[in-house]
């Protein structure tokens, strides 16, 4: 079985759905920091069945809630000394701003660098939420 | 960022029902005694900022602004202005409320004047920003609807043509819905139906009969209200789509036989063959009377937000 040492310091992102790790990695996007990451995936788990897990070696500065535009389940451990600190389930964000982009080709917020993109929490039920523009109005949908 | 207080009209729920009201009444006034307000803007310079082309919308405020005593500065065209060295909206506005006492934008990008109005020291009115919002355009509708039927609310009102990019019918369906409309009626093609996201909108927020239908015969006898519209050729990303539906909703009289007597056809212009020119006879028709009175509720608008005339005397 393969075998991934633990983290002293940083972020253990567990219970993702299996297959989205990668997306988790590129939401906080992880290509650009410098710090170690360590990608899991089709982990076994008793829960899930199998499962993605990320480690974050020092650092915990994210964003978490934006991930529940890809899983609501993802568990957060905040490690600290080798111990788990803190540990909590992502939210969703009433308020997305610039960490998503519109999806209408229209919309200003596609053509212009000063514009930051920002939405709101426009509806939410088992298995989709909505996401309103705030400046051209679409509505985004992000599957459950 | 500006202060808070500024007012702006970027959509139309940014004014309430109360005011938009104020603001039909006081269109009306200016539309019957136009000589009451002739230099209430005196001194005032209005800028409009056209990153796209029109006709009627450009001219009326120009209009409008020169009728109040006041004086106009911009441009009409993108292509001569920094737009086209690429400079941001944010740092154009900012330059322009030096030189302006309120600015008028048209642009092809959606949301456009709502971040102008984030940066502005003076008031930004929406001239239109791609196929979102045409507030100014409700505004002259709501003016026409109240002179033509004495009233703005209860009214069955069918919107026909491109429902799916017509700014004119978004920012129009949800004002009459705010006006308590007896019914929507939705005449379109498939291709060209009111997004759905605005459909469920109106459903969740307002307890409003909508019914769809595909050609205007089958409803017409229920009408108060026919807002044509044009199938705009540069909202579609190809040609062939275009011409496969520019023909598909065409008035004529015969099509009219029986509708109300007192039921009006409005339509924003310019129109291209959508409404024949024998319907122009027609008692029904009030789409050029609805041109002219653009320019008296563009008056009265902008007499709000520059805080200048009767409006703000009450």
């Amino acid at each position: 079985m393969l075998e991934v040492k633990g983290i002293l310091n940083g972020v253990v992102l567990d219970h993702i759905k299996a297959g989205k790790a990668l997306e988790v990695y590129h939401m906080l996007q992880l290509d650009k920091i410098d710090a170690s990451v360590v990608l899991l995936m089709n982990v076994d788990s008793k829960e899930l069945g199998k499962k993605d897990i990320i480690k974050i070696e020092n650092r915990v500065d994210f964003n978490f809630n934006i991930l529940s535009l890809i899983d609501t389940q993802i568990t957060v451990n905040i490690i600290k000394d080798d111990k788990r600190v803190q540990k909590f389930k992502v939210e969703v964000p009433e308020e997305i701003i610039g960490q998503i982009t519109c999806k209408n080709p229209r919309c200003i917020t596609n053509f212009d660098d000063y514009v930051n993109p920002t939405f709101h929490k426009y509806a939410e039920n088992d298995k989709v939420l909505e996401y309103v523009c705030e400046f051209c109005e679409e509505i985004t949908k992000f599957k459950k | 960022m500006n202060h808070p207080s500024l007012r702006h009209l970027i959509e139309p729920e940014d004014f309430t029902i109360d005011e938009i009201e104020k603001l039909v009444t006081l269109g009306e006034d200016m539309y019957k005694n136009p000589s009451k307000y002739s230099e209430i803007c005196k001194g005032k310079i209005l800028a409009s900022l056209f990153y796209e082309p029109s006709t009627r919308t450009k001219f009326s405020f120009d209009s409008a602004m020169l009728r109040l005593g006041g004086n106009l500065v911009g441009f009409a065209d993108a292509n001569t202005s920094s737009a086209k060295k690429g400079e941001s909206i944010a740092d154009t506005i900012r330059v322009m409320g030096y030189y302006a006492d309120i600015i008028v934008m048209r642009h092809p990008k959606e949301g456009a004047p709502k971040l102008a109005s984030m940066y502005s020291e003076v008031p930004v009115i929406n001239a239109g920003d791609g196929g979102h919002q045409h507030p100014t355009q409700t505004l002259t509708d709501l003016l026409t609807i109240q002179v033509y039927k004495g009233k703005l609310e209860g009214h069955t009102v069918a919107f026909c043509g491109d429902l799916k990019y017509g700014r004119t019918v978004h920012s129009l369906i949800r004002t009459m819905a705010r006006f308590k409309a007896k019914k929507f009626i939705l005449i379109s093609p498939e291709e060209l139906e009111l997004p759905s996201s605005l459909k469920r909108q109106l459903q969740d927020q307002y307890d409003i009969e909508i019914q769809e239908a595909r050609y205007i015969e089958e409803v017409v006898e229920q009408i108060d209200i026919l807002y044509m519209t044009r199938i705009q050729k540069e909202r579609f990303f190809n040609e062939e789509d275009y011409l496969k539906l520019k023909n598909s909703y065409i008035l004529t009289n015969s099509k009219l036989e029986n509708a109300k007597e007192d039921m009006i056809i409005m339509h924003p212009l310019p129109r291209v063959n959508e409404i024949s020119y024998e319907v122009d006879s027609n008692q029904r028709a009030v789409y050029f009377e609805q041109s002219k009175l653009g320019v008296y509720v563009r008056m009265a608008l902008i007499s709000k937000l520059l805080e200048v005339g009767p409006y703000v005397r009450g």
